[in-house]
């Protein structure tokens, strides 16, 4: 056994920590950094940055212009631009259609959208969730009939993170209502300037505007644009949930979070000593710490075998259950630092000279609530483990 | 990286579970572990001839391993199947004599039985509050004080003991003859002793043995990590077999969403606790072993818990009884926390490492 990570491995990550250095604004990482909003301007720069260094389509094969990283590369990647206060990935497009039509479109779709992606001229959001079928995705109603060369849409999806800056979506619709549940479902591409689409933002439970629900009334889309076979969705659905579980343990986040943590109860005194002195706060700090190192090196044993076996396996799911806890656990620990001083709403400091706890800790409280999504979103934790209760478990 | 063992390590394992399997199965292991001296001196002799204690020492002290991943590996197979024979103190013992570089050959062929013995009963785990003192006499010294929770003292022939001297823990090899000792099976099996020392003739190995004891501690505490982690796959394994086969209302209770959950929670806990246990081995050789190993002893002794008390909760009574295994198992995996150190004394020293930043 080696835990250490080989010299070129070694030597890539150095290159990817220079290149961020060099080339992340620095606006851009304080936006990051201190919990402010992520403004798509800033997000389309960023991805037009990575872009340019060709860095952008981390999970693409070199065919399709991606660097044809091994998982280590990329877990690397993430882990440094974590890291650098980087802002994370949009993967709408990046990293779950682009593998889907890599795997399932014609190659008239590919040729066509996989630029776009790149360049930027498409964002895209998920057309996955609806209403009525969240853990249980495969009871979605949104109906799409075929009439000649178009598909009539009608239905309603929602949790549709970031929809508000996307021009194009790609929904899951029943195709035939007759069919077996998880039968009937087509993969179908969506430009949302089509008439009958109607875009609704949620307000989370901080105050923030991160998701949207769609509404589609007798939307007519070409069939060209459905993926794959039609009734044949479900295996797209699957694969690219698939797709969305890796890196899902948030390793670089957590380890984010857990130095502004002791940054923070270093800073803050309470009962005369630094509160990273307080034996109970203290014990709080280690014990979330000792978690996320064991979460490091069970992150890496899957990196290891998903490297040696071409695929990461079903016990993904243990890394997206206890890695949520963990991050959660310490987004819960910066708010408890903070005390009263993470009470203010955000937005809600008028004289914009006052600061109001250490820089960029202000926003704790709401980042504590809004991060109570991350073991709700990308299946549940508690839908993971009917997974590893199938798959590992075999009960 | 690379998470394979070495081809060597792993003919090891496979070798002393098949041993263990065979020879050594729970039935034999409950008639030695619970009775004076806790020992199978014809099986621990079969076991030293595999390399069980062999692998605990590397090659320029006459062994064939001695690094983090040696230890693992052996008690990872001792764990499995709840092994009682006294090879904790050996692996700390060997530590200690390739430290000062003493011959360890008797250690390794299993012809003479070594016992660490560090804690006293007012201070279990401490290095900074034993109270035994060592005087010079003579041309050598005597030890006087009393040592608790020695394990494998009840049939050591030499122990290796912890002893203040000029200030300093130092330390020494008392001869299990000189000693007074009171041995006794403990209640998850296997034995320790109390070793009562008044002006006992003591060899002196080394003077300011703070570091080595510190070292031998941190193996010890690996061992016990990585025998946790055996004896946890085990006792899971054991409780999804129950899951599948044991029916009420008309079907098997791993149907029941409410037990496949708590048993999933049991996997991660495991798998976190094999990760730790990677990592803690990885480094013991490392500056920073110490915190590594009380991260790894902290987590296991919450997973341990954990694993055994849901056990023995969805095993339904059947695993309160004598005679199934998972009993057994449930109760080692609790009581070792108590060995070396419990979750909150490690949460302690890596809260430490906190206030230092």
């Amino acid at each position: 056994m080696d835990l250490s990570f080989a010299p070129e491995e070694i030597a890539f990550r150095d290159e990817v920590r220079a290149y961020l250095a060099e080339n992340l604004p620095k606006r851009i990482s304080d936006a990051v950094r201190n919990g402010g909003e992520q403004t798509k301007e800033m997000l389309e720069e960023w991805h037009a940055i990575l872009n340019r260094k060709g860095w952008l389509a981390t999970t693409w094969g070199v065919d399709f212009g991606g660097p044809g990283w091994t998982p280590v590369q990329k877990h690397i990647f993430e882990e440094e631009c974590c890291r650098a206060y980087a802002p994370r990935i949009v993967p709408f497009g990046l990293n779950m259609l682009g593998p889907v039509l890599q795997a399932f479109g014609s190659k008239e779709q590919q040729d066509y959208y996989l630029p776009r992606i790149l360049d930027g001229t498409d964002w895209w959001c998920q057309g996955y969730s609806e209403p009525g079928a969240g853990s249980d995705l495969a009871s979605l109603k949104t109906r799409a009939v075929r009439e000649g060369d178009h598909y009539i849409i009608n239905g309603q999806k929602t949790w549709t993170t970031l929809g508000q800056h996307a021009n194009m979506i790609f929904c899951l619709c029943r195709t035939d209502p007759a069919a077996k549940q998880q039968e009937g479902i087509s993969f179908i591409l969506v430009d949302l300037a089509t008439p009958g689409i109607e875009m609704r933002p949620i307000r989370l439970i901080e105050g923030g505007h991160e998701v949207n629900e769609v509404f589609f009334t007798d939307v007519r889309v070409p069939v060209a644009n459905l993926v794959g076979e039609e009734n044949k969705g479900w295996t797209i659905a699957k694969f690219l949930l698939t797709h969305e579980r890796t890196g899902i343990a948030g390793v670089g986040f957590s380890m984010q979070s857990l130095e502004e943590v002791k940054a923070l109860a270093r800073k803050i005194r309470r009962a005369g000593r630094p509160l990273i002195e307080d034996p109970l706060f203290a014990a709080r700090i280690a014990q979330a710490e000792i978690d996320l190192e064991a979460m490091k090196i069970t992150n890496l044993r899957m990196l290891f075998k998903a490297q040696q076996q071409g695929a990461p396996g079903p016990e993904t799911s243990i890394l997206k259950i206890k890695g949520t806890v963990i991050h959660q656990e310490l987004k819960d620990l910066a708010r408890r630092a903070l005390g009263p001083v993470a009470a203010p709403f955000p937005g809600s400091m008028t004289d914009g000279n006052i600061m109001f706890g250490p820089e960029g800790t202000a926003n704790n409280a709401a980042r504590y609530f809004n991060n109570r999504k991350t073991s709700i979103f990308g299946g549940s934790n508690e839908i993971q483990r009917n997974i590893l209760t199938k798959t590992m478990l075999e009960l | 990286m690379d998470f394979n063992l070495t081809e060597d390590r792993r003919m090891l394992q496979d070798s002393l579970n098949r041993y263990l399997g065979d020879k050594y199965p729970v039935d034999h292991r409950n008639k030695v572990a619970y009775a004076l001296p806790c020992h199978d001196p014809d099986k621990w002799a079969e076991m030293a001839e595999l390399g069980a204690l062999f692998a605990l020492a590397p090659e320029d002290a006459g062994g064939f391993g001695g690094t983090g991943f040696d230890i693992m590996v052996v008690f990872e197979a001792l764990g499995r199947a709840l092994n009682p024979e006294p090879l904790l103190g050996a692996a700390m013992a060997s530590r200690l004599m390739t430290k000062i570089g003493a011959d360890q050959e008797v250690l390794l062929s299993g012809a003479t039985k070594y016992a660490v013995a560090v804690g006293e009963v007012e201070a279990p785990y401490d290095l900074d509050s034993i109270t035994c003192t060592a005087t010079a006499k003579g041309a050598g010294h005597v030890l006087s004080g009393r040592k608790s929770a020695v394990y494998g003292g009840q049939v050591a022939d030499v122990i290796l003991v912890a002893a203040m001297l000029d200030g300093k823990p130092a330390l020494f090899e008392v001869q299990a003859s000189d000693a007074q000792i009171a041995g006794y099976p403990m209640m998850d099996g296997g034995g320790a002793a109390e070793v009562l020392l008044d002006d006992t003739p003591a060899k002196l190995l080394m003077a300011d043995a703070a570091d080595a004891l510190t070292d031998a501690l941190n193996a010890g505490t690996l061992a016990l990590c990585a025998e946790a982690v055996g004896a946890m796959d085990v006792t899971h394994a054991t409780t999804l077999d129950y899951l599948r086969t044991r029916k009420q209302f008309g079907v098997p209770i791993g149907k029941f969403q409410v037990l496949q959950h708590r048993a999933v929670d049991m996997l991660t806990e495991i798998e976190q606790s094999r990760s730790i246990t990677i990592k803690a081995a990885s480094e013991l050789d490392g500056p920073d072993a110490s915190r590594f190993v009380s991260m790894a002893k902290n987590l296991i002794g919450r997973a341990a818990r954990l694993v055994a008390e849901e056990a023995i909760q969805m095993h339904g009574g059947i695993a309160m009884t004598w005679e199934y295994p998972v009993s057994h198992y449930a109760k080692r995996l609790v009581m070792l926390d108590a060995q070396l150190g419990d979750t909150d004394y490690h949460l302690s020293r890596v809260m430490a490492g906190l206030k230092a930043a």
